[in-house]
């Protein structure tokens, strides 16, 4: 047992010395040049540090965009999604919940206007975007509260919505939170 | 929604790993036939270095029961140290956001899930793990455990050669050289790559400010950039944070994505060529490329194409559901994106995840499980070729059986006890699965009120969390509450059964092989690098599968998809 152990113990506090300790201090050095500096990429409105880039946050007011529902109530330091089998009968009753309370705060939106990613929860519960129709379909809501032109607003979509990768990868999205703080800038 | 750009996408990721795999596959065969290779004046040094303080000699050779006596030992150091910070994280340093320590139970099976390659995990990492616990835990055992399969793969390479003989090179060697020359190499590279796309690398805890709302908000961070290239290239698999690559940090965007996902397939196809190489047998390279890409597709296109779908539940409450079933789906990789992934991760058991597999139609979900079942297409970091290999041992037996021959594989005869070996460990895998859905079926008391979902589906959540664990696959029906001395202690025997006895068979039969007079082959040998014989193996992986867990199958998705 001796011929394996003496190596085998000193190989390990050799690896655990290149692994933990100098390759993430090799990689945290090269973060002080990256965006964020490796502290994450902050989005600021007015001064103010209001949110990360890729971190959804809570948006229950009638006058913002709203969010995707999450499992976890954007809760940052406690991730979930709501694991919810396509079958289940609460879960299928808190989708039609979603899809009433959404009707009540938008009048005259037609129910096939909803898109699915507006009533189902998110994987991390922090989703920062949500799709180019979710966006579309609130606003009628906002205009109105806001006293704006809905066209104006629907410019600012096409503004703030991020392409497919490289153009022609994956879907097209708007990211949440940069929309709404466009949307204070007025 | 454009749903051309995300099928588009899906082509693209795959047509991408096989273009890099193939060269990846013989830059590994040069690494353990100790070829020349240009990044040899970086790496001769510091390996150099580490056998002289470790005071071995990587040139003295071994025969397979010593290097499976190093493999364990390198693996059992690992488990009372695991144990030890896990239990005591609370007040050792690095725990700017105050975790708690770890039961008992959770900490032994997060070791046993830890030091074997498998990170199933029964904790949330942002209320789980110190820092100090993610960086010597889960930064040194993301490179050593692919490293210990990847140096079990090079010896029965090394044994499959065409010559008599017992010694198979040195496990320390092949040890080192997979951290040194393939692992650290290719992590740096995609960690930079991720950093410069927003993931966070940063030792500050917790940053808490006023949204735009006005709502008080607490962002975990963490050193996620390092972690992210690592857990994808070791197919490690274990999240940062509780919701894997799901989560902002871990996966910022498409194109990260798109980098996680191919590099977590890289080393599962790569080592198939590798094979191919190092034998210089690229034919048989490719007959098990094309029977594991064969079974990859007939997983992939009914999981895809019934997730595109969208729920029908949903779609009778008259909502637009033209985006596919987007729940537990993150907006930003759509839902083919998302369903290629969790069919990638469960064939290659990675077992990360960038959407909720227990939200996923049953159709998709039955598949994300057979991928887990079958275990082999394309399988871990060497163990998914080890298992391979044995597939091909019973291929060869039953089919020179029906040719009336003795069976024979690269020059070799298959004798009685290679045979019953590979009997053994093939069965393994299903026996450990389904005895222990069984023992929690039997334990109603224990397991149900663990469930998050009721009827068929709850039953899918017990079954999918025995084949992770005995697969070393680690992903879940994540609603199951797991954290309880049931799951964790059941999982955490299964998981060391199920990862290190494989192993352990892989090598005594290559071993046993390799000490085998070699015969060559005759115009009447049973050929293995053609069409025919993938054939075999196809109906051989198959007929495991189906008669193993059909039934299993039939009570949880099956039912759920009828029904």
């Amino acid at each position: 047992m001796k011929t394996y152990l003496l190596p085998s113990l000193k190989l390990t506090a050799v690896l655990i010395i290149i692994c933990s300790v100098l390759y993430p201090l090799l990689i945290a050095g090269i973060a002080k040049v990256a965006p964020g500096g490796g502290d994450g990429v902050t989005v600021s409105s007015h001064g103010r540090v209001v949110g990360y880039e890729n971190i959804g946050q809570k948006f229950t007011e009638d006058k913002y965009f709203w969010g995707r529902p999450s499992a976890v109530d954007y809760n940052a330091a406690g991730s979930a999604g709501s694991n919810k089998g396509p079958s289940n009968p609460d879960y299928l009753a808190t989708v039609q919940a979603r899809i009433d309370t959404f009707l009540v705060h938008n009048p005259g939106i037609k129910k096939e206007q909803i898109s699915a990613d507006l009533v189902t929860a998110s994987g991390s519960g922090l989703d920062p975007d949500i799709s180019i129709q979710a966006a579309k379909v609130q606003v009628p809501r906002i205009a109105k509260i806001r006293n704006r032109n809905e066209q104006e607003l629907y410019a600012l979509i096409d503004k703030v919505k991020e392409a497919p990768l490289f153009g022609f990868l994956g879907p097209e999205k708007v990211n949440v939170l940069k929309l709404n703080i466009e949307l204070n800038v007025k | 929604m454009n749903l051309g750009t995300d099928i588009l996408g899906i082509v693209i990721m795959f047509t991408a790993m096989v273009a890099l795999a193939i060269p990846f596959g013989k830059y590994i065969a040069k690494v353990y036939v100790g070829e020349k290779t240009f990044l040899d004046p970086v790496f001769n040094p510091i390996e150099k270095f580490i056998y002289k303080f470790i005071g071995i000699d990587p040139n003295e050779e071994m025969n397979w029961e010593q290097h499976l006596k190093t493999l364990l030992t390198i693996n059992i150091i690992w488990f009372p140290l695991t144990m030890l910070i896990l239990m005591n994280q609370d007040w050792l340093p690095l725990n700017p956001d105050k975790i708690p320590a770890m039961s008992p139970d959770l900490a032994f099976h997060s070791t046993c899930a830890f030091i074997t390659n498998c990170f199933q995990q029964h904790y949330s990492g942002e209320s789980g793990m110190s820092y100090l616990s993610q960086l010597v835990i889960m930064f040194s055992l993301f490179f050593l455990t692919p490293s210990v399969t990847l140096a079990a793969m090079a010896v029965v390479f090394n044994a499959l050669k065409e010559r008599t003989t017992e010694k198979h090179g040195n496990f320390y060697n092949y040890y080192v050289r997979s951290i040194t020359r393939i692992l650290l190499p290719v992590s740096i590279i995609t960690a930079i790559i991720f950093l410069f796309n927003g993931m966070p690398m940063t030792f500050s805890g917790t940053h808490t400010f006023t949204s735009l709302q006005g709502d008080t908000v607490h962002v975990a961070r963490g050193q996620v950039a390092a972690f992210e290239s690592i857990k994808m290239l070791g197919l490690n698999g274990g999240g940062y944070f509780g919701v894997n690559s799901a989560h902002p940090f871990e996966n910022p965007n498409f194109l990260t994505n798109l980098i996680e996902n191919i590099f977590h397939m890289l080393l599962p196809i790569a080592t198939v060529f590798a094979l191919g190489f190092y034998l210089k047998r690229k034919k048989l390279a490719w007959m098990i490329f094309g029977v594991m890409t064969s079974w990859f597709l007939l997983l992939l296109i009914p999981a895809v194409y019934s997730e595109l779908q969208g729920n029908p539940e949903i779609t009778q409450m008259g909502i637009g559901n033209s985006i596919g079933n987007m729940e537990g789906k993150e907006i930003r990789f759509g839902t083919a994106a998302s369903t290629f992934w969790s069919i990638t991760a469960t064939a290659s058991m990675n077992g990360a995840v960038n959407s909720m597999h227990d939200s996923y139609m049953p159709l998709a979900g039955g598949m994300q499980l057979l991928g887990i079942m079958i275990n082999c297409l394309y399988g871990g970091v060497g163990t998914g070729i080890l298992g391979f290999f044995v597939c091909i041992i019973l291929a060869v037996f039953i089919g020179s059986l029906m040719i009336g021959r003795t069976g024979q594989f690269l020059g070799k005869k298959i004798g009685i006890r290679e045979i019953k070996i590979a009997m053994i460990i093939t069965l393994l895998h299903p026996f450990l699965s389904l005895a222990g859905t069984a023992l929690a079926c039997y334990f109603p008391n224990l397991t149900t009120p663990t469930l998050n979902n009721p009827g068929y589906h709850g039953f899918s959540e017990i079954i999918y969390e025995y084949t992770s664990a005995s697969s070393a696959d680690g992903s879940g029906f994540e609603g199951l509450g797991d954290n309880t001395p049931w799951w964790n202690i059941s999982c955490g025997i299964i998981i060391l059964l199920g990862r290190f006895l494989p192993i352990i068979g892989a090598v005594a039969i290559a071993g046993i092989l390799a000490s085998k007079q070699y015969v060559g082959d005759s115009a009447g040998t049973l050929k293995t690098d053609n069409p025919t014989f993938g054939l075999m193996v196809f109906s051989l992986i198959f007929i495991i599968a189906a008669l193993a867990f059909f039934p299993a199958l039939v009570l949880g998705p099956f039912a759920e998809y009828f029904i």
